[in-house]
């Protein structure tokens, strides 16, 4: 395998799934969305996710960012036990060592970028975070929206929406970066800019799993995993990742 | 979640939608106005009419003849004329808690002299009168106790009196007549206004009782007697002198009921301030109607806004905040509306009470408690109808509300 793998182990891994499955009731038959996945992210990863949809790619990325708990099998996420967790810790452990970023922004509407950005600071119960604008302004910065920080999303593109919630995601300073289709509203400059975004904020150290359909944009990351009904097919080092010019 | 914080967080969210923030308080609004209003009349109502009641003078007593009863059966006040120019002579001599009694002889019959006549009470009184009633007079004089000892034909004037029979006149000196005998005005009283049953207290005339008993056919009896009581701490010590010097008087054995009434004016003003009580109760209620719409208007808002707002719930639920986030927030969303829609109602009703106080010259007066039971109810209508769409809220599913859209 590659680097990653060989290279000392300091940190647990962030992600350690074994034999998990998720089983929805519909009714009186059963849907088997994932049926035993192993999967083992190093920090410092970059991992790209693909499948059909229905292949429970989603249903996957629910349960990796702690909105869903699995029928069987167990989840550690940054060395603790996540898989049975009840609604208030799965909220903290989301607030504390994830971020999310959606195909939809997701930001509240007539709310300037700073207070979104702001958004996960309010919900902390750890104390960590002081000055929270001075910690949402920083992110913004980091994601060059330094300027924008008065903007209501209705006067920012979707490129510059979309940096807004990376930000959001960035600024607990999480463990794991969950993008899920980060692309999908974007046109392919905005996307290719987005990816460039993640593969510098994956330079700088953080751990990134982006779910997308479109293999152009897997290309970005270090690492390809598949699925098809519920399980992982393929999960391969990506040789000559795409770098942008 | 920080108080602060979670203040900040919903207030940024009412900020966001302030038209439908607005509506949604004007419910509120209106109802606590309404609530404040009708307690401003009702409480100035009943200040009115302790101030009328007090006008009748100071501590004062009434003695009233009868609810004698014969065996057994109470035949009420005034049955029996049993008051006499005697019993108030030996309340004269013998109370030591009064400061002062007056007999008072009542008829009514035509007043004739000056512009024409006037058909108006004609009460037999003594010169305590007048300071039993606290009532002062504008002209002329009050008779005297040697007007009284002598019987003499003179007479004092209500203000309403005054008015009908002279109008552009003043009055001291001239000659009335009463059942065809003459009388010299001597005095005008002063105004003294409505009483609380809106019966006009100027509408009289004033005589010695001595002359109206001797002078003025068909006056036998002495209707009333009013005692001062030497303080307000006296009444009831008064009260009861009263009774022990009656009883005697009238000679009624110990298991003998009262052939006398003995009232005083906190008695009356009792009477008429219950009325008054129901009546601001009764207002007050059909008002709180109003409070509880406005709180069902804010359920209303608050449960579409749970539907519209499902998206960012489930944003925030995304992010990390608990169901007990969500539900504290949406608590306090409504809240801060009922409450400042409370506070804005407050201004409005005190606003309305003092308009309405200038426009028809009632009086109106808000009782302090009252303000602050309007601001915490208004508050507990936030919490009451806020509960079950913040619930609603807090119970969403993460996933299922960021699909939503």
């Amino acid at each position: 395998m590659g680097a990653a793998a060989q290279a000392p182990r300091i940190a647990p891994p962030v992600i350690q799934i074994a034999r998990v499955t998720r089983v929805y009731h519909m009714g009186t038959t059963y849907v088997r969305a994932l049926r035993g996945i192993d999967l083992t992210v190093e920090s410092g990863d970059m991992i790209a996710i693909m499948g059909a949809s229905g292949s429970g790619k989603s249903t996957l990325l629910n349960i990796i960012g702690c909105l869903d708990t699995p029928s069987s099998g167990r989840y550690e996420l940054d060395g603790r036990r996540v898989d049975r967790l009840d609604r208030n810790e799965l909220a903290d452990v989301r607030n504390g060592k994830l971020g999310f970023v959606f195909q939809g922004f997701n930001l509240l509407a007539r709310t300037s970028a700073l207070e979104n950005v702001e958004l996960p600071l309010l919900y902390d119960r750890s104390g960590r975070h002081r000055d929270t604008a001075a910690l949402a302004a920083r992110a913004l910065e980091r994601v060059g929206l330094g300027d924008r920080l008065r903007h209501q999303p209705s006067e920012l593109s979707g490129g510059q929406q979309q940096r807004v919630a990376i930000a959001r995601a960035l600024v607990t300073e999480p463990s794991l970066l969950l993008a899920d289709e980060p692309t999908g509203n974007l046109d392919s400059h905005a996307s290719a800019e987005i990816m460039t975004l993640f593969q510098s904020l994956n330079d700088q150290g953080i751990t990134l799993l982006v779910v997308t359909h479109d293999p152009a944009i897997a290309q970005f990351a270090k690492r390809l995993i598949e699925l098809r009904d519920g399980r992982i097919i393929r999960d391969v080092r990506i040789p000559d990742r795409r770098r942008a010019a | 979640m920080r108080a602060s914080r979670l203040v900040r967080v919903a207030a940024q969210s009412l900020r966001r939608n302030t038209m439908r923030t607005l509506l949604t308080m004007l419910g509120i609004v209106i109802g606590v106005a309404a609530v404040i209003l009708t307690v401003a009349v009702g409480y100035g109502a009943q200040t009115r009419i302790r101030e009328q009641v007090l006008s009748l003078g100071t501590n004062l007593i009434v003695i009233t003849a009868g609810a004698g009863a014969q065996a057994g059966v109470s035949l009420g006040a005034q049955t029996f004329n049993r008051l006499t120019v005697d019993d108030a002579d030996k309340l004269v001599r013998e109370g030591t808690t009064f400061s002062g009694v007056s007999p008072v002889t009542m008829t009514r019959t035509q007043v004739v002299g000056g512009a024409g006549n006037w058909r108006a009470p004609i009460n037999g009184v003594s010169t305590s009168y007048q300071t039993i009633r606290d009532w002062p007079v504008d002209a002329g004089t009050f008779f005297s106790d040697d007007d009284v000892r002598g019987m003499r034909k003179v007479a004092v004037l209500g203000k309403t009196v005054a008015d009908n029979l002279f109008p552009n006149a003043d009055p001291v000196g001239l000659q009335i007549r009463l059942r065809n005998e003459p009388f010299t005005v001597i005095g005008v009283l002063a105004a003294k206004g409505q009483t609380a049953g809106g019966a006009d207290q100027d509408d009289v005339v004033l005589v010695p009782y001595t002359t109206a008993r001797t002078r003025l056919s068909g006056v036998t009896f002495i209707g009333q007697i009013l005692v001062s009581a030497a303080s307000p701490a006296d009444i009831a010590a008064a009260q009861q002198e009263i009774r022990v010097i009656l009883r005697e008087s009238h000679r009624l054995a110990g298991d003998e009921n009262d052939d006398f009434t003995v009232r005083n004016q906190s008695d009356l003003a009792q009477a008429a301030q219950g009325t008054t009580q129901v009546m601001s109760l009764l207002l007050a209620a059909i008002a709180s109607i109003s409070l509880v719409v406005g709180g069902i208007g804010i359920m209303n808002i608050m449960l579409v806004s749970v539907t519209e707002r499902t998206r960012e719930i489930g944003i925030r639920l995304a992010v990390g905040a608990r169901g007990s986030d969500v539900l504290t927030q949406f608590l306090v969303e409504s809240v801060v509306m009922s409450l400042f829609g409370g506070l804005a109602g407050l201004a409005a009703g005190f606003g309305g009470a003092a308009l309405l106080g200038r426009l028809t010259g009632w009086s109106t007066a808000t009782p302090l408690p009252a303000v602050f039971i309007a601001a915490a109810f208004s508050a507990a209508v936030g919490v009451f109808f806020g509960w079950y769409p913040a619930r609603k809220a807090s119970r969403l599913d993460p996933i299922e509300a960021l699909r939503h859209d």
